[in-house]
């Protein structure tokens, strides 16, 4: 592996978070007559964060980026495949031991209007991680939730008030605020913002941005909006179908993509400078994401590519060190791949 | 108290829904009160069989020439006790069992609710009549078998609401923050669960009183307590020389169910109030 591309690999320092060959299959119960499937979400995911970091994982909806999140969090049990967290196997991990772990690694969800329970006041939603883990005793607790509020940028104000009084942009400062609560390390945000206005979703990166240099707290970014992922992040994996298909430095990604599906991806994004926009080519990708329950043979990406060969639909191409990144392509590499125009 | 101010508003929209509380808060002071206001024992001889109503008593004597007035304010007591008691206890059984069958669904779902369907492919009234004819009959032997053989239709819909909100995000962040089930399902998921349930168990207690008086009827209820049925079982024989003796138990149970579900109906639309903008 070329020097360049094992760091993009593993992260800066030492990973605080490393995800190892993740596979999440999920059976769907066939009839009575038909056999019993697997949706095949993840396949062999591996992926790492250092401390302080933000690594983006974007792809389009159905890539299996939400259920990623899910099993690191150990929402979803991974069919297989390992999380480790500080160096230590969690995937296992059960009863107290899981409860421990909660702390380290917390998750901000995408929709504020969900996450948090309507019948429970500010107050209680953000002291329940102090009391269910003994951070804080009864009395010091509203003191500290007050304090947690003002770090997100809300006051003490909103302590006694309900969710359904609170805009979005608020409620989504209000889980913030419960999930910074334990003093976690690793925060998996799914999709924190795309909910949320376009107004509102730069106050709360910009929180995110400061609460990372702050904490040092290290982010796992799930989104599909690139134009965001560039700004946020300082690695990002590039999902298809469950496994990655480009993971590189932001700085690098964002001066050029070496997958066909990246590509189109990110000539996807839209661009703020219209003249830009106009001279930019577009890639419009034909057809739908393939079925997850029976991925395409050979290269996943096979049926949508405009480069595709005779070889992609028999030979499932590994993810392999390219310059300066990772690449799940046959032909990543070669010179003047990919063109700048599909042919 | 603003959530119960908005309550009543949306209850007092519907207008038959008012009415059956009202005709509710009646009968239940009827019930309450009526045996002190009126101390006549009804199972007292207190004058000739068969006497008119509104002749030397309110409603008339019985075929063993005991006050039906008597018979009416004791039997509602009696009659309400255990329509709400076995609903409470029916509702307490199968949110508990719904709610574990739900929430943790799997292996635990499949037992819990292989169990419900037994109980609900036997006929319920069948099944408490057998239940009572087991057990001596008594009040709380008839509460219990009413209990049994209502709560799995409330453990069907708690299941139902359980497993619509295990997968919530708010209930994924309360596992993600490291709560412990039981409080995810008794704080987190209940309070959100409960309005639909409320509202199952109070059309539950008009069945119930059902149930007691068709049980009273076949003489399968507490021998030492008058019951609105009671009186209907001992009134069936002479129902074509004297008709009012099992028509104004009849009309006290009739009315009694009727108000119970208007307000049901009323919980419903005041509860779940989108499922009204159908």
């Amino acid at each position: 592996m070329a020097d360049g591309a094992s760091r993009v690999a593993s992260a800066g320092g030492a990973p605080i978070l490393e995800v190892r060959e993740l596979v999440k299959h999920y059976p769907i119960r066939g009839g009575l007559f038909s056999p019993s499937q697997m949706v095949h979400a993840l396949d062999g995911v591996s992926l790492s964060v250092a401390r302080g970091e933000t690594l983006a994982v974007v792809g389009e909806s159905g890539c299996g980026k939400s259920t990623l999140a899910r099993c690191i969090i150990r929402l979803e049990q991974p069919t297989s495949g390992h999380i480790l967290l500080k160096g230590a196997d969690i995937t296992v991990l059960a009863g107290r031991p899981l409860r421990e772990l909660r702390r380290a690694l917390q998750i901000v969800f995408q929709d504020p209007y969900a996450s948090l329970n309507p019948r429970w006041s500010i107050a209680s939603l953000i002291g329940d991680p102090m009391r269910l883990h003994g951070l804080a005793a009864r009395g010091e607790r509203r003191g500290r939730v007050a304090s947690l509020l003002e770090t997100v940028g809300l006051g003490p104000e909103f302590m006694d008030r309900y969710p359904h009084e609170l805009s979005g942009g608020q409620r989504q400062r209000v889980a913030i605020a419960r999930a910074l609560a334990m003093q976690p390390e690793v925060i998996v945000c799914d999709e924190p913002v795309s909910a949320l206005d376009v107004s509102i979703q730069a106050q709360v990166i910009n929180l995110l941005k400061r609460l990372q240099r702050q904490f040092g707290i290290a982010y796992i970014f799930i989104s599909h909006d690139l134009s965001l992922v560039k700004h946020i992040s300082d690695r990002v994996a590039v999902m298809y179908l469950g496994q990655i298909v480009e993971l590189a430095e932001t700085r690098a990604a964002r001066r050029r993509v070496l997958h066909p599906y990246s590509q189109a991806l990110f000539s996807a994004a839209p661009v703020a400078d219209p003249q830009a926009a106009a001279a930019r080519k577009r890639i419009i990708l034909a057809g739908d994401v393939p079925s997850p329950i029976e991925p395409p043979s050979g290269c996943r990406f096979h049926t949508r590519c405009p480069y595709r060969q005779d070889r992609c639909a028999r030979e499932a191409p590994q993810l392999r060190a390219v310059e300066d990144r990772l690449v799940r392509c046959h032909f990543a590499g070669e010179p003047g791949f990919p063109p700048e125009v599909p042919a | 108290m603003r959530r119960l101010a908005t309550f009543w508003l949306r209850y007092r929209r519907n207008r038959g829904a008012v009415a059956g509380a009202l005709a509710l808060a009646v009968i239940l002071a009827l019930a309450l009160l009526g045996p002190i206001l009126y101390p006549t024992d009804p199972f007292d001889m207190v004058g000739r069989p068969f006497s008119l109503p509104f002749d030397r008593f309110p409603l008339g004597t019985d075929v063993a020439g005991r006050d039906i007035l008597a018979g009416i304010l004791n039997g509602g007591r009696v009659s309400l006790l255990i329509g709400v008691l076995a609903s409470l206890s029916a509702t307490i059984i199968g949110v508990a069992l719904g709610a574990v069958a739900g929430y943790y669904g799997g292996r635990i779902d499949d037992l819990l609710m292989r169990t419900t369907e037994f109980f609900l492919c036997i006929p319920s009234f069948v099944l408490a009549v057998v239940l009572v004819a087991i057990f001596q009959p008594s009040v709380v032997t008839v509460t219990v078998a009413i209990a049994v053989v209502s709560w799995p239709s409330v453990a069907r819909l708690a299941r139902g609401e359980f497993i619509a909100h295990r997968d919530r995000e708010y209930v994924q962040g309360c596992r993600a923050i490291g709560m412990p089930d039981w409080e995810i399902i008794l704080l987190q998921i209940m309070p959100n669960a409960l309005p639909p349930i409320i509202v199952v168990s109070s059309l539950m207690v008009a069945t119930a009183i059902l149930t007691e008086s068709g049980l009273s009827f076949l003489g399968l209820g507490d021998p030492n307590l008058v019951s609105w049925g009671y009186m209907i079982g001992v009134a069936r024989t002479v129902l074509r020389t004297a008709w009012w003796m099992a028509a104004i138990p009849g009309v006290m149970i009739l009315l009694t169910v009727l108000a119970i579900n208007l307000v049901g109906e009323g919980l419903n639309d005041a509860l779940n109030p989108r499922l009204r903008k159908r």
